[in-house]
């Protein structure tokens, strides 16, 4: 199979043609929101740093670290470098807790994200003559129009179809044979549960590739998808602040790991606790630089997200360093009884166990000074039995399994299914209710 | 000779069993026996009704986790000894049981002991050996 690239040059670039890139537009970064932003001139003038001080990409590290806090600080324009008459688009994070964080787009930056995503559809095998299903929320968030621009760039037929009203999506995606399915990975799973009580078989469906992504989700679950959907699924990562879904892209010939289109996007993994930059292949906090956005660039902004940056050359050709799948979140650590526990990690064990499929959460609360967690499984009809003993050594199992794995003792508690929500933008897993 | 029976999960919540009989009753669909085994955290209601696929498929459309299980009827006089001397028989033949309940037909004279035996053919073979007689779902249903 050939490789498809968007912007073959730059994909296949020798990394020191590369690094030559960034630096140069690093330093033009550095310059630009020295004189632009405020709070970033503030924050460089407190640290010591001017922008004539960024000789090589090294000197990255002397500059402060931006934290959602800072977006949050200056809500809702106060990090942009341009007046708003520039601005041609907005978008903002569901702001569950506290502030909406607010992100602008230029002409430009709009063009800029199309080609980003543009060539992470390639990275998929799309093509101009495939049917896009779009079906990444539309509106505020970023999911819904930057994947819909990118299949646009491409010159493929999209499906504005967003998310909700699985029935009629399961229709449209029949009637209009669609080849490339967008979605989060749970509403994938949402899909492949109504096609069966609709009772359509994934195999008469043109389905070839899903690209998925906007909530975390493991290799079993991707199994799942594949099998359920009978599709090849790959990941796509990306978050507002930097531009949208079109960060990195997981190719399909990768053994894993998303490209990160770190000509646009330069990539740092520090640790989250001292602020050091780890060396190559260590696991930590991922951190991105925007190398090229006008609107709203980012200067060592703080993911939380935890992953690994792979240097190895990849199969399809492009020598764009890859990041490993996210396995989980700094604020998604819990600290159950001294042991750090993600909720990634629970997902493994209960994909471990047949038939359990992960619709899960997770209850932590804090009983007089001991820490106790809860693992709510929905009983699904794969693992159902009418007799009790069978439950009852279900739930023992995945006690065991989780003490095995993560070293922890859990309960576990069987729920009825769809007692757990499912999202079409970000799954919660997680309710911690110790007030500390 | 078997008997088919649906099973419902359910978390031990106030008001289900109520919703789930009358999801049943809604479609029309009669229960003939019903029984709920619980532990602290959940339960499994077991239901005999006289349209199986009706009501497993109005349970499933309300986002019920609804399971299907062959068990044995068997009928016995409802006198003083009846329910004893079923069970001698069957710790007699070895058989391990799951579980089972009981309900009594509508004129009183005979109960009706439902059983989910561990080896369904030995239980069979045993039980009719021994001179019982085993109920086919429609028996039980116009009962
Ligand atoms: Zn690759």
């Amino acid at each position: 199979m050939t490789t498809r690239y968007w912007e073959e040059e730059i994909e296949t670039l020798p990394r020191v043609g590369l690094e030559s890139i960034q630096l140069l537009r690093l330093k033009r970064l550095v310059a630009r929101v020295y004189e632009k932003v405020k709070p970033y001139r503030e924050k460089m003038d407190a640290a010591g740093v001017k922008p004539e001080d960024i000789n090589s990409l090294a000197d990255l590290q002397k500059l402060p670290f931006t934290y959602k806090d800072d977006l949050r600080d200056n809500y809702p324009f106060g990090l942009f470098t341009v007046p708003l008459d520039e601005v041609v688009r907005v978008h903002a994070s569901s702001g569950t807790t506290g502030k909406s964080t607010v992100v602008g787009y230029t002409e430009a930056d709009i063009k800029l994200w199309s080609s980003v995503m543009a060539r992470a559809l390639c990275c998929a095998g799309a093509h101009s003559g495939d049917i896009v299903h779009n079906a990444y929320g539309y509106g505020l968030f970023t999911g819904g129009l930057g994947a819909h621009y990118g299949a646009e760039r491409l010159g493929a037929t999209v499906i504005p179809v967003s998310g909700g009203n699985t029935k009629r999506q399961i229709n449209i995606m029949r009637d209009f044979g669609s080849t490339v399915l967008m979605s989060t990975p749970s509403y994938a799973l949402n899909l492949a549960d109504a096609m069966g009580e609709m009772e359509v078989d994934p195999q008469s469906l043109s389905l070839r590739v899903g690209i998925f992504g906007a909530e975390p989700w493991s290799e079993n679950m991707r199994e799942e998808v594949e099998r359920k959907l009978n599709l090849k699924a790959v990941d796509i990562y990306g978050l507002s602040e930097i531009i949208g879904p079109g960060v990195s892209m997981e190719c399909v010939a990768s053994s894993g790991g998303m490209h990160i289109f770190e000509d646009h996007f330069l990539p740092e993994i520090i640790d989250p606790q001292t602020g050091e930059v780890l060396p190559p292949g260590e696991k930590g906090e991922l951190v991105f630089t925007t190398l090229t956005k006008e609107a709203f660039p980012l200067i060592r902004y703080r993911t939380k997200d935890i992953s690994r940056l792979m240097y190895e050359t990849c199969a399809c050709g492009r020598t764009l360093v890859r990041m490993e799948k996210v396995t989980g979140r700094t604020d998604d650590m819990l600290i159950i009884r001294g042991v750090n526990v993600f909720p990634s990690q629970v997902e493994h064990v209960l994909m471990g166990i047949d038939g359990v499929e992960p619709h899960y959460q997770i209850v932590v609360e804090r009983e007089g000074n001991l820490d106790t967690m809860q693992v709510q499984v929905e009983v699904s009809e794969n693992i159902f039995s009418d007799e009790i003993r069978v439950l009852e050594n279900l739930a023992n199992k995945i006690k065991a399994d989780i003490k095995d794995y993560l070293g922890v003792t859990c309960s576990v508690k069987l729920v009825e299914p769809k007692t757990i929500q499912r999202s079409e933008g970000k799954a919660q897993r997680v309710f911690d209710r110790r007030k500390m | 000779m078997r008997v088919e029976q649906i099973a419902v999960f359910l978390e031990n919540k106030s008001g289900r069993l109520a919703e789930i009989t009358s999801i049943i009753a809604e479609e029309g669909v009669n229960i003939r026996a019903l029984s709920v085994a619980d532990t602290a955290d959940f339960g499994i209601l077991r239901l005999i009704v006289d349209n199986v696929d009706k009501a497993q498929n109005a349970l499933k459309e309300k986002g019920f986790t609804v399971g299907k299980t062959n068990v044995l009827a068997v009928e016995v006089s409802d006198k003083v000894g009846g329910l004893a001397k079923v069970l001698r028989s069957i710790e007699g033949a070895g058989l391990n049981v799951e579980y089972m309940y009981a309900f009594v037909n509508k004129s009183g004279e005979n109960a009706v002991l439902i059983f989910r035996f561990e080896d369904m053919d030995k239980a069979i073979d045993s039980l009719m050996a021994e001179g019982y007689t085993l109920l086919t779902g429609e028996q039980i249903c116009s009962l």
